[in-house]
């Protein structure tokens, strides 16, 4: 008769080394000090070598004259500010364009995204074509493409491309007249920023009478109105505070007026014609994700079509849609550093470029780089997280 | 008793079958929608003839200089891709040695055909192979220096080559750190999972440029005085652990798809982890994730381009090259155009075929 196999309780009969926990404590005790040794050897070969070539660690050099000039600042800016300064002006050239890119990138790919789902098959194979023939190019090529050889080869400022007197166009860049406020102009920015508040307010309302009844508000148009109208009767009150500042030929290029750098209008381009195809993509992956029984549903309770889509598609969509929206944004920040190729002044060509060449304070400058975009995308991934814990919350 | 004999069907309406019926349901159904082709329509029409035009009917072909593009405006000058189609392809490789990469790409073709035939037995044992002892034999191929090989130094490397090299060495490289990764994630150990999450969101959270700029300026500070470091291998270094944090998201995708039977499956039979994880978790967790892995390629591919930022010869710098050439002058759109086709032509082409392999592989194992 064989043995009784008693079932081993005590965890003493276990061999020491064939214990779970001291395995896993073992493993990561070893884990952390492979790490600090490492960090540590990395650590003093960087010491050694940067006191080797005489450069001195730390953030001191941020408060030295720069001493360069950069294309394009939003911010007061020349050679006599500090090396900070060129970071904020990096900074915040990355983020306009990151804005404007964002902003062009979402139209394009909504219109994009419902046009491949249309009924029309021209329509529909047309936007196929789009979506398959930019997401299949490298971006880095696009942005050259447009750059060197549709921007660069325009005319001279002499022979620009005219639309009336008041927008040129040649290889110095895009000029558009610019609007200058004259007195009281704050008067219609408080009025705006009222019409925004109040937009938010009423949709807020709106929602929660339309939970409580069921019955509908025009959230939509009433707010497109408030938000035009309300500073545009300010705007005539106060007796049109304004006016446009035009750009005129003078010697050899344009003064005055609005000027878009031509690498700057390649970046904007570029990023949004490429990632318009990847929103188009999330639009369309969204819309149909919503399964079609929702609509039917909808329409058998005698819903109209308008509002099944406001009320039943769309929101639904949005849940599958804004996850992957929000990765395309941070993705067309991260990519808006290549506008280093084609020498727009972004915070990776001054800062990590122009200044890091300088100074030689490789470190810390490619540290705040990164520290940037890092925190940028934690930013958006923490937005990320909210809105997908809010929109739980919603669903059942 | 007469029995009833229904009217026999009446042919359905003209404008409801065939070419008509067609237009009428997929480009005319209502007054919009017949606009909306109406403008497509209009929109192709000015768009495509002078494109076609340009790009075929005036374009230059023949001969090895820029005068028959000077002779026909309004054309595009295919002569300049032409004759710099083996920089763009080799880079300024040796051209007595092309041979050497012709061979080492007909022999991963050759050693690639074998995975795709249904009845090949050995597939891991040459999927092994190509993982592990193709690359030594490309580099040596590459690189010579032994067998009597001219020796070729890494910064004459360039080209198409040069991009196919650094996006399959990425790849390969970043595969096996990416799984780790992953599987560092979805670890049960606190400080295992936080080196992880800390490692992947990292990189996942900055541009590829910064990492490059890092990989080239940074790595030399870190490694002690005197080491040399190649300018190749240090944006490989950069690529591989800027992917593997991708890769191991892929990844993570795929073990989080496998159901937890599996997992306390494995346990109940007393596989130990990594015998349960290599022989359970993952083979079913990888097979799943192939598209994804697929599509982090297609990614890869296409970054690989700014490897030119830093200095090296990959196909667009070698054209960018090519453009700055003062015989050459004003042959952007030709040049830049030949260089999206050919990323078209490798990005497409793998993202149908991921796009197969999805349809494929939906075994059900999804949820």
């Amino acid at each position: 008769m064989p043995a009784d196999p008693t079932p081993q309780t005590s965890a003493s009969k276990v061999p020491l080394w064939r214990q779970p926990v001291l395995r896993a404590l073992v493993f990561q005790i070893a884990l952390v000090l492979a790490l600090l040794a490492f960090g540590n050897y990395l650590l003093n070969n960087t010491l050694q070598n940067m006191e080797q070539r005489g450069i001195t660690t730390g953030f001191g050099f941020l408060s030295n004259a720069a001493g360069f000039g950069i294309l394009q600042s939003l911010i007061p800016y020349d050679e006599t500010y500090t090396y900070g300064r060129t970071f904020l002006v990096g900074l915040l050239n990355t983020l306009l364009v990151a804005g404007l890119g964002i902003f062009f990138a979402t139209l394009l790919g909504f219109f994009i995204g419902v046009a491949r789902l249309s009924h029309n098959w021209l329509v529909a194979r047309l936007a196929t074509i789009y979506i398959e023939t930019f997401r299949n190019i490298p971006l880095l090529l696009q942005i050259m493409f447009w750059y060197f050889a549709v921007l660069r080869p325009l005319p001279a400022p002499r022979q620009s491309l005219a639309m009336g007197d008041s927008v040129f166009l040649n290889n110095r860049g895009l000029f558009l007249p610019k609007p200058v406020s004259e007195e009281g102009f704050g008067m219609v920015l408080t009025a705006f920023v009222i019409a925004l508040v109040a937009v938010f307010l009423v949709a807020r309302w709106a929602r929660r009478r339309q939970e409580e009844t069921g019955r509908q508000f025009p959230t939509v148009p009433a707010g497109v109105a408030l938000v035009i109208g309300l500073p545009l009767i300010v705007f005539w009150l106060v007796g049109a505070p304004m006016h446009w500042d035009y750009p005129a030929l003078k010697g050899f290029n344009f003064r005055g007026g609005l000027e878009v750098l031509p690498e700057l209008a390649a970046l904007v381009l570029a990023l949004s014609i490429y990632t318009g195809a990847f929103i188009a993509e999330a639009v369309r992956s969204g819309i149909m994700a919503v399964s079609h029984g929702q609509t039917e549903a909808s329409y058998a309770l005698g819903l109209r079509p308008g509002i099944t889509l406001k009320l039943v598609v769309i929101p639904q969509a949005m849940r599958v849609i804004i996850p992957q929206l929000t990765s395309q944004y941070l993705n067309l920040t991260k990519n808006s550093s290549l506008a280093t190729a084609i020498g727009y002044p972004d915070l990776v060509n001054v800062f990590a470029g122009t200044t890091l060449n300088q100074t030689g304070q490789a470190v810390e400058v490619i540290a705040m780089t990164m520290g940037v975009y890092l925190l940028i995308s934690l930013v958006i991934s923490m937005f990320m997280n909210w809105y997908n814990k809010r929109k739980q919350l919603v669903e059942r | 008793m007469s029995t009833h004999t229904p009217h026999p069907d009446l042919p359905p309406p003209s404008t409801s079958v065939g070419l008509i019926g067609w237009l009428r349901a997929n480009l005319f159904s209502s007054w919009p929608n017949s606009l909306l082709t109406i403008a497509a329509i209009y929109v192709l029409f000015i768009a495509l003839p002078p494109l076609i035009e340009w790009a075929f009917l005036k374009a230059s072909w023949l001969g090895d200089s820029r005068a028959p593009c000077d002779a026909e405006k309004g054309g595009a000058c295919w002569v300049f891709v032409k004759v710099r189609m083996d920089q763009f392809m080799y880079g300024l490789y040796p051209e007595s040695e092309y041979w050497r990469i012709n061979l080492a790409g007909i022999l991963i073709v050759a050693l690639m055909v074998p995975l795709f035939l249904k009845r090949f037995r050995w597939k891991p044992q040459l999927g092994l192979f190509i993982l592990v002892g193709y690359p030594i034999i490309a580099y040596f191929l590459f690189s010579g220096g032994v067998f009597g090989l001219q020796h070729v130094e890494t910064s004459r490397w360039g080209g198409l080559t040069l991009t196919l090299i650094l996006s399959s060495v990425g790849m390969a490289a970043s595969f096996p750190l990416g799984i780790l990764l992953a599987l560092g994630r979805r670890s049960k150990m606190p400080i295992v999972k936080a080196v992880s999450v800390v490692f992947i969101e990292f990189w996942r959270g900055v541009p590829l440029i910064t990492v490059l700029f890092m990989s080239s300026v940074m790595l030399p500070l870190f490694l002690p005085e005197g080491t040399h470091f190649d300018k190749l291998l240090r944006a490989m270094i950069g690529i591989a652990l800027f992917q593997s944090a991708y890769m191991a998201e892929v990844v993570r995708g795929g073990l989080q798809a496998i159901p937890k039977g599996q997992y306390e499956a494995a346990q109940a039979l007393g596989l130990s982890f990594w015998h349960s994880m290599g022989l359970i978790i993952l083979p079913q967790a990888l097979k799943l994730v192939i598209p994804g892995i697929v599509n982090t390629f297609i990614a890869l591919f296409k970054d690989t381009t700014l490897v030119l930022i830093i200095g090296l010869f990959d196909m667009l710098a070698m054209i960018q090259a090519a453009l700055a050439d003062p015989n050459w002058l004003g042959f952007a759109i030709e040049g830049l155009t030949f260089a999206a086709f050919v990323y078209w032509i490798f990005c497409f082409s793998m993202s149908r075929y991921s796009q197969a392999l999805e349809r494929k592989l939906h075994t059900g194992h999804a949820r």
